[in-house]
């Protein structure tokens, strides 16, 4: 799968707040549909339909206890996703911090006014 | 030293950076709307900035475009301004001109880019949202355009990163 569509996937999966509550929760250890389904006011074939759109995303997997069937986090799609805003936001981030220098630069009482660097 | 940027996410189709300068929102607006200033902090680590054309008023038109410094390949930005609300409210268009670079950012409907700026105690804070024209624009644009175009710098990214951690 194309990285974009991997992300595509994991943001619908990641727009809804109970999704997020439930992959919340699974941080903290690994949980069968019952007890996820517990703090929610939401029957379990609801809760059911939200972990089904975890799986896809690959957020979220079975562990192999056939009668319990806990389902657990997939940490390492989570983290493509949220590297992804990281890089996006450095990007940014970068630029605001050239700016952060020329507004100080422009702010400067105009007898300690230094010529101003050239870009890059 | 000013918070970092945030990056949110209010729908499926639009980005939102919030960030804080120490400075008058006066100075923020020149600094987003004069292109000597433009110039001086928008762009990319190994990126000239050879054009820098700015019309900063209702049907106005703007013109960004980057260089790369070692194997000359360009791309840029460029659309209308709809909103100029001096000091607090700019809306432009934002086309991508892919130039010669390889990477596949929609280049159809724009983005709407809105720069809204308050001032409080001496801070101004900025909040930019680009609203793309889908969700597909919208993940295309950031996911593949930004970071695999960007990959042409990403490295040296990294190490700034990492020296400033």
């Amino acid at each position: 799968m194309q990285i974009s569509e991997r992300l595509n996937l994991t943001f619908a999966a990641l727009a809804d707040p109970t999704r997020r509550a439930i992959l919340a929760r699974l941080a903290t250890g690994e949980a069968t549909v019952t007890e996820l389904a517990e703090p929610f006011a939401m029957s379990q074939p609801a809760i059911s339909k939200h972990l089904k759109v975890l799986e896809r995303a690959g957020l979220v997997s079975t562990d192999i206890d056939a009668q319990r069937r806990p389902r657990k986090l997939e940490p390492k799609r989570l983290a493509e996703a949220v590297d992804w805003i990281e890089r996006y936001r450095e990007i940014f981030e970068q630029n605001y911090q050239r700016l952060d220098a020329l507004l100080a630069e422009l702010q400067a009482k105009p007898s300690r006014r230094k010529q101003t660097k050239k870009q890059h | 030293m000013p918070k970092p940027a945030e990056v949110t996410r209010p729908s499926d189709r639009e980005v939102r950076v919030t960030r804080t300068f120490n400075a008058p929102r006066q100075l923020v607006w020149d600094a987003h709307t004069r292109p000597e200033l433009v110039r001086q902090w928008q762009g990319y680590e190994g990126w000239d900035m050879p054009v820098c054309d700015m019309d900063v008023r209702v049907g106005g038109n703007y013109k960004w475009q980057w260089k790369n410094r070692e194997d000359g390949s360009q791309f840029g930005f460029l659309g209308t301004f709809t909103e100029v609300d001096d000091p607090s409210k700019l809306v432009h268009e934002q086309y991508f001109d892919p130039g010669d670079m390889d990477f596949a950012m929609p280049t159809g409907d724009p983005c709407i880019v809105s720069l809204e700026l308050s001032e409080r105690n001496g801070l101004t804070t900025l909040v930019c949202t680009l609203r793309f024209a889908s969700k597909e624009a919208c993940e295309g644009a950031l996911s593949t355009g930004m970071t695999d175009g960007m990959e042409h710098s990403y490295t040296r990214l990294d190490d700034m990163v990492k020296a400033a951690a």
